[in-house]
C-alpha cells in the first residue's frame, strides 16, 4: 500500500497517511533506541557483559543510542505530530501527503544508513554531529528540507485567518534546524580545525536542542492541552513571548557547554547571562499550559494523553531550573562532565521532550487511524514504565554526578570514584531496561489500535469515547 | 488578510537568528583566529595529520593514508648524529599535507612568517599542497626567533635538508616509528572519548591531570575530540603520568589484569589475529583462562600476548604514549 501511494497522485492519498507512517516510524525507533540505551547501560555496569566483539564494545554502541534516539524517535515524532497539527490549525489539509510519505521513506533509509555506518566507525569524531559529512547532507537535503517546505506550505495555504503559536514554532523551527545543520557541520566540509571546530560542534550541539527539540516539544503541548481539556489556551500572548524569546535567548549560550576550554572569556560569559535568560521561556510556556488546565485537572487522571502531556510539562520546571544555573560558572565547575549532565540530558529528552510526544503521538495515531487506543490497561503500564524507569535514571544519574563532581574537587582517586558509582550504575541500567519494557508494550498496543481498536465515529475525537480495555 | 502577519513573523525570525549568529559566529571568529599555534599544536597536528576523522584519504577510518611520527638518533642524509634526538613527521606520495600546511594562515602571526621563510613550507602549502601530497614531505619543528621572542615553526627538512620519507623511515627503522595518527583514529572509532575527555577543567583538576591547555593548543587539529561526559580520567596529558608501554598493553587487553574495579570495556580484539611471532591468538583460551584466574582457581592471570607491529593495538598505545 505505501508503494502505491509513494508512485500513486496526491488526491488518492487519504488525510494522515504520512502521519500514520511517521506515526509508527518514530515508535519503532523510539524501541531500538531505549533497547540500545538498556545495552549500553548495562555494559557501563557490568563491562564483561558482550565482550570481545568490536561491533559491540561499548564506543561503537554509545553513539548510535543517542542519533536513534534524537533523529529517529523525537525528530520523527515531531514531524508525525506536524503532519497532522499544521493542516488542522490552518483548517486544510496537507500540502502534499505524497511528500509527507516521501520525506518518512527518506527518513527511514537515510537513518538507517547514517546509523550502520556510525556503528561500524564511519565517523566524524564530533558529538552529535557523529555522522560524516555526506550522510548529514542527505539528512539536510533529503529529510529536513521537504518537511519545512511541507509545513510551511501547509501554513501558508490555511484557512484560517491567524496563525496559531502552535504553527510559528514548526515553520520557524523546521526551518532554523535546516540553517543549524548546515552551518553546525561546516567544520567537516571547510576542514576547520582546533577551538572553531570545538566551538561549532557544540554550537550545533547546543542549538539542535534549543531551536529543535525543546521549542518543537512544547509547541505540541499548545495544541494538544486545549485540544484535550477542551479549554482555549489561557494566552496566545504569553506563548508568543515564549516564541520570541526562545529565538533570542537559546539561540545564543552554545559556549557555555565548553566553559573549561580557552575559548574567549567574553564569550563564555555572554553565553552564562543568555543561558539565564532561558528561564523566561521556560517560565512563560509552563506557566500558560499551567493556567489552560484550569478546572480540568481530573484529566490528568482521568485521560492517558493528558496524563503524558502534564508529565512532560511539569518535568519542564526541573528542567528549566537545572538548565539555567548549572550553566553558569559558578555551578559549572563542580557539575561538568559529571552524570549530573547526563541526568539533565534525559531529563531534557526522555523527560520533558518524550512525554510530550508520546502524548502526540498516541492522540494524532488514534485521530488518523479513527481509532480508539485499543487497551487503556496498556497504556497506563507504559506510563508507569516509562516514568518510573526515567525517575530511576535520572536520580541516580544525578547521584552518580554528584558524587563525580565531589571526587573532582577533593581530588580522590579516580578508580574511588568507579566504586561509589557502581551502584548507581546499576540503577541507571534498570530504569533504562524499564523504558525499552513499556515502549515494546506501547508498539503492541499501537499495532493492536490499528488492526481491532473500537472505530471513532464521524466528527467525534477519540478522546471523548469511553475505554474499551 | 490586510495585515500580513506572516511576512513581518518571518522577516524577525530571519533578523533575530541572523543577530545571534552574528554575535556567536562571527564575532568569536577574530579571536579564535588570532590564535597563535604553539609547539604543542604542532606537534599534534604534524602527527596526526589532515583527517583524523571521516575524510577522503581514508573513508572508512582504517588507518591508510597517515604520516608517520619518526624520532631519529641521526641524520638520514649525512648520518650525522643527534644530541638529543630528532622527531621527524613522514608524510609519504598520497599522504594529505596537514592542514595548517594547507592553509598556513591558521598558524598564526610569527609562526606563519617563520615557517615559510627559515621552514621553506611554500613549495608544499597553499595551492601546492597537492605537490606535496603527490611527492611526499618529511617536517620537523624549527626553533627560530620573530620579534625578539622565541617561535617554533613547521619545516619542510625534504627542502632544508634534503630528508625524503623512504630514507627517513629507513634511518628510523621500525622500533623508533610511531603510527600516532592512525592511533587518534582507533581513539576516535573504538569511542574511548566517550568517557576519557582530553580537556582537563579549571578546577582541582590541574592537580591530578595536568594543565588545561592554552589557546594556540588546539591549532590544526580536527577532530579535538574533547568529550563531555566523563566516566573516566582525562587523558590530555597521560603520557606525563604513565609511558609504561607494558602496562599500556596489559591494561588494553583485559583492564582488570590492572585495576580490578576499573570499568573499561577489554580491547583485546585490537590485537588481531596474530601475535608479535606470528601465532595465532588463542581468545577463547584466553578467556576461559582469566575466568579461571578471576575466580580464584589460578594463581596467576593468563599471559598477554604481544602485539603484532601491524597491529591496530600498536597505533593506539603509540598515540596515547604521545599525550606529554
Amino acid at each position: 500500500m505505501l508503494l502505491k501511494y509513494l508512485t500513486g497522485k496526491n488526491e488518492d492519498i487519504p488525510a494522515g497517511s504520512s502521519a500514520i507512517f511517521f506515526g509508527f516510524s518514530s515508535i519503532f525507533w523510539f524501541v531500538v533506541g531505549t533497547g540500545l540505551g538498556s545495552f549500553n547501560a548495562a555494559k557501563l555496569a557490568f563491562p564483561d557483559f558482550v565482550t570481545g566483539t568490536e561491533l559491540f564494545a561499548f564506543g561503537h554502541m554509545r553513539q548510535v543510542h543517542v542519533l536513534a534516539v534524537i533523529v529517529g524517535w523525537i525528530s520523527m515524532a515531531f514531524a508525525m505530530t506536524m503532519m497532522y497539527m499544521t493542516p488542522a490549525l490552518g483548517n486544510t489539509k496537507l500540502w502534499s501527503e505524497k511528500l509527507g510519505l516521501w520525506t518518512g521513506m527518506m527518513w527511514n533509509i537515510g537513518l538507517s544508513t547514517a546509523l550502520f555506518s556510525l556503528w561500524i566507525g564511519i565517523t566524524s569524531g564530533r558529538e552529535y554531529s557523529d555522522f560524516a559529512w555526506p550522510l548529514d547532507l542527505v539528512i539536510l537535503l533529503g529529510v529536513i528540507t521537504p518537511l519545512c517546505v511541507n509545513v510551511i506550505m501547509t501554513i501558508a495555504h490555511r484557512r484560517t485567518q491567524g496563525i496559531y503559536i502552535t504553527n510559528w514554532f514548526f515553520g520557524s523551527c523546521t526551518f532554523m534546524v535546516g540553517i543549524v545543520l548546515l552551518v553546525g557541520n561546516s567544520p567537516e566540509y571547510f576542514h576547520l580545525t582546533g577551538l572553531s571546530e570545538a566551538y561549532l560542534t557544540w554550537w550545533n550541539a547546543h542549538n539542535l536542542l534549543g531551536l529543535w527539540i525543546t521549542p518543537v516539544a512544547a509547541a505540541i503541548a499548545y495544541y494538544t492541552i486545549p485540544k484535550l481539556t477542551g479549554n482555549p489556551l489561557y494566552s496566545h500572548r504569553i506563548g508568543h513571548m515564549h516564541f520570541w524569546s526562545i529565538i533570542v535567548f537559546y539561540s545564543t549560550p552554545a559556549s557555555h557547554h565548553i566553559m573549561s576550554s580557552p575559548i574567549p572569556e567574553w564569550l563564555k560569559s555572554f553565553a552564562s547571562v543568555e543561558g539565564v535568560l532561558i528561564l523566561i521561556p521556560a517560565v512563560a510556556f509552563v506557566a500558560n499550559i499551567l493556567l489552560t488546565m484550569k478546572g480540568k485537572w481530573t484529566l490528568f487522571v482521568e485521560n492517558i494523553e493528558t496524563k503524558f502531556s502534564m508529565t512532560g510539562v511539569l518535568l519542564a520546571v526541573p528542567l528549566n531550573m537545572q538548565g539555567g544555573f548549572q550553566q553558569t560558572r559558578s555551578i559549572n565547575w563542580y557539575i561538568h562532565g559529571t552524570g549530573w549532565i547526563v541526568a539533565h540530558a534525559h531529563l531534557a529528552l526522555l523527560g520533558m521532550s518524550t512525554f510530550l510526544e508520546i502524548a502526540a503521538v498516541y492522540f494524532g495515531l488514534q485521530q488518523m487511524l479513527k481509532r480508539k487506543v485499543y487497551s487503556l490497561a496498556l497504556a497506563n503500564i507504559h506510563y508507569w514504565f516509562v516514568l518510573i524507569g526515567f525517575c530511576i535514571y535520572w536520580i541516580s544519574m544525578t547521584i552518580a554526578g554528584l558524587i563525580q563532581g565531589a571526587g573532582k574537587i577533593y581530588e580522590v582517586p579516580y578508580i574511588d570514584v568507579v566504586i561509589a558509582e557502581h551502584p548507581y550504575m546499576i540503577a541507571r541500567w534498570v530504569g533504562g531496561t524499564m523504558v525499552f519494557t513499556g515502549n515494546l508494550v506501547w508498539l503492541f498496543n499501537m499495532w493492536m489500535t490499528a488492526r481491532v481498536g473500537t472505530l471513532v465515529p464521524e466528527g467525534r475525537y477519540a478522546h471523548e469515547l469511553a475505554y474499551d480495555r | 488578510m490586510a495585515f500580513k502577519e506572516y511576512r513581518l513573523g518571518s522577516a524577525m525570525v530571519g533578523g533575530a537568528l541572523g543577530l545571534s549568529m552574528i554575535i556567536t559566529i562571527f564575532m568569536p571568529s577574530f579571536d579564535l583566529r588570532s590564535a597563535v599555534s604553539t609547539k604543542m599544536a604542532l606537534e599534534k597536528q604534524l602527527s596526526a595529520g589532515f583527517d583524523v576523522g571521516f575524510g577522503y584519504a581514508d573513508p572508512l577510518l582504517l588507518g591508510i593514508n597517515r604520516p608517520l611520527t619518526v624520532v631519529l638518533d641521526a641524520d638520514p642524509k649525512t648520518g650525522a648524529k643527534f644530541d638529543p634526538p630528532v622527531t621527524a613527521y613522514i608524510y609519504k606520495p598520497g599522504v594529505p599535507m596537514p592542514p595548517n600546511v594547507r592553509h598556513p594562515h591558521d598558524l598564526g602571526k610569527g609562526v606563519e612568517d617563520l615557517s615559510e621563510g627559515l621552514g621553506q613550507i611554500g613549495s608544499v602549502s597553499g595551492s601546492n599542497h597537492s605537490v606535496g601530497q603527490r611527492e611526499g614531505v618529511v617536517f620537523t619543528i624549527g626553533l627560530g626567533e620573530f620579534d625578539g621572542e622565541e617561535v617554533s615553526y613547521i619545516e619542510n627538512a625534504t627542502a632544508t635538508r634534503g630528508w625524503t620519507p623512504d630514507a627517513t623511515l629507513a634511518a628510523a627503522g621500525d622500533k623508533n616509528t610511531f603510527k600516532i595518527s592512525q592511533g587518534k583514529t582507533e581513539f576516535v572509532v573504538q569511542g574511548c572519548w566517550w568517557c576519557h575527555t582530553l580537556l582537563p577543567e579549571q578546577t582541582q583538576d590541574w592537580q591530578v591531570f595536568g594543565a588545561p591547555p592554552y589557546l594556540g593548543d588546539f591549532n590544526g587539529e580536527n577532530p579535538t575530540a574533547f568529550g563531555s561526559d566523563r566516566k573516566a580520567p582525562d587523558l590530555l596529558h597521560v603520557g606525563s603520568r604513565n609511558s609504561s608501554r607494558e602496562w599500556m598493553l596489559l591494561h588494553f587487553f583485559n583492564p582488570r589484569l590492572v585495576q580490578v574495579n576499573s570499568i573499561m570495556p577489554r580491547f583485546d580484539y585490537l590485537w588481531g589475529e596474530k601475535d608479535a611471532q606470528g601465532n595465532v591468538i588463542d581468545y577463547d583460551k584466553w578467556r576461559a583462562e582469566y575466568l579461571e584466574y578471576a575466580n580464584g582457581k589460578r594463581v596467576y592471570p593468563p599471559e598477554v600476548p604481544d602485539y603484532a607491529p601491524d597491529s591496530e593495538i600498536r597505533a593506539l598505545i603509540d598515540w596515547v604514549l604521545s599525550l606529554k
